[in-house]
């Protein structure tokens, strides 16, 4: 059963990522350049989506959901890891999971991008046991959330606030910022597919 | 229906809302989606073969599992048994994403024309040269070396962290977004 939803699950996941445009380095290297925000549009709303459905459920206690969270535990090396992977991914514009779809779409880059990541992954693997007692394991947090869920595993830095009205107040919020952002294309479509160009942002108006 | 899985892409609105769905049924059925930890257990699988004995069944551990590796002997010995099992649930979970990226990339219905003429950086990031070999295999290095450090990666942290509001996604995408903007302009410039 957890097989077949393995491949469900991971089907879809696969399949949104590529027709998203995430699994394409073109377009995640366009979205850090500010040239192209579809991606920061589709990530903001789909966290957003996806924060007031889980929230909504939470809150009427309904499939269990609450004992599927897992949440990760804040400490220094979250940080770090952060600005590592944020320089990998501004580097090759894949990032761990899309890379592996860039992958099955058939780019030969992702072939490259996956050798660099198994050898990543190994040297952390060797060197974990020295660097488990360091500052990088300091805690910063734990494994606390901003909204009230429902699992005590998990404490809340606002307990004081409905876990309903927080969590889908901050997913309304991704979703407004979403819907405001500009698309910001860019170059003049040669096939005039797409119009929605500058007109408006370079405000020329052609004489006579 | 048919025109949306043919479509080379989606728009960012069909895209987000795909998205939240995927992210969302994930949690209700099963658990958040997290990729990186497989690159981990993709390692230990192929370190095993070549010396046999790296992962043992040891009834200490939770799972049952246990390895000389300090960082596979982790969390109960939960690595140590999914190398012992390759066949579970997250690397059955990446194989199918793979998959996905593959029927979405064949389903694409042929001739579309292209949205944008090809800049100079999209013709960089196409190619097969060394510049973009050298880039990419040490972007993949740093990418995984960080998330696994981190114990999650953009889809663990950012997207699955976010969504249940967990403090560590929230600080994660911070530094994340905040190094890799500047890396992205200082190597591909603001213009084309």
């Amino acid at each position: 059963m957890q097989i077949a939803l393995a491949i469900l699950l991971g089907f879809l996941f696969g399949f949104t990522l590529q027709k998203s445009g995430a699994a394409n380095p073109v377009k995640i290297i366009d979205m850090l350049r500010f040239r192209d925000l579809h991606l920061v549009k589709a990530i903001l709303f789909g966290i957003g989506f996806a924060m007031i459905g889980l929230f909504v459920l939470l809150h009427f206690g309904v499939l269990n959901v609450a004992s599927h969270l897992s949440v990760k535990s804040a400490y220094t090396g979250v940080v770090v890891g952060g600005v590592l992977l944020g320089a990998g991914w501004g580097m090759a514009g894949f990032c761990p999971g899309t890379g592996l779809v860039g992958l099955g779409a058939g780019r030969r880059d992702a072939w490259v991008f996956l050798l660099g990541g198994l050898l990543g992954a190994f040297l952390y693997t060797l060197i974990y046991g020295w660097i488990k007692g360091s500052f990088l394991f300091a805690s910063i947090g734990g494994k606390s959330t901003l909204a009230v869920t429902g699992n005590d595993a998990f404490p809340a830095l606002f307990p004081q606030i409905s876990g309903l009205i927080l969590g889908c107040g901050i997913g309304v919020g991704f979703i407004l910022v979403s819907l405001f952002l500009p698309l910001l294309k860019k170059r003049r479509v040669q096939t005039g597919v797409e119009e929605r160009v500058t007109q408006e942002r370079t405000g020329y108006t052609p004489v006579g | 229906m048919k025109s949306i899985l043919l479509q080379k892409q989606w728009s960012w609105l069909l895209s987000g809302l795909m998205l939240g769905i995927s992210f969302l049924l994930a949690v209700v059925l099963v658990k958040p989606i997290g990729v990186s930890t497989q690159y981990a257990i993709l390692d230990g699988i192929i370190w095993d073969q070549v010396q046999p004995g790296l992962v043992t069944e040891n009834v200490e551990n939770k799972s049952g599992y246990g390895s000389s590796n300090a960082y596979l002997n982790e969390g109960g010995g939960k690595y140590a048994e999914a190398i012992a099992k390759p066949l579970n649930y997250g690397l059955v979970f990446i194989l199918a994403m793979i998959a996905g990226g593959f029927i979405a990339r064949v389903m694409q219905r042929r001739g579309q024309p292209e949205l944008y003429a090809p800049s100079m950086v999209s013709a960089e990031l196409n190619s097969m040269r060394l510049k973009r070999l050298q880039r990419v295999f040490v972007g993949g290095f740093l990418a995984l070396l960080g998330a696994r450090l981190a114990g999650g990666c953009t889809s663990g942290h950012m997207m699955s962290g976010m969504m249940q509001t967990s403090l560590s996604g929230f600080l994660f995408a911070a530094a994340a977004f905040a190094v890799a903007i500047p890396m992205a302009l200082h190597l591909y410039g603001r213009e084309e």
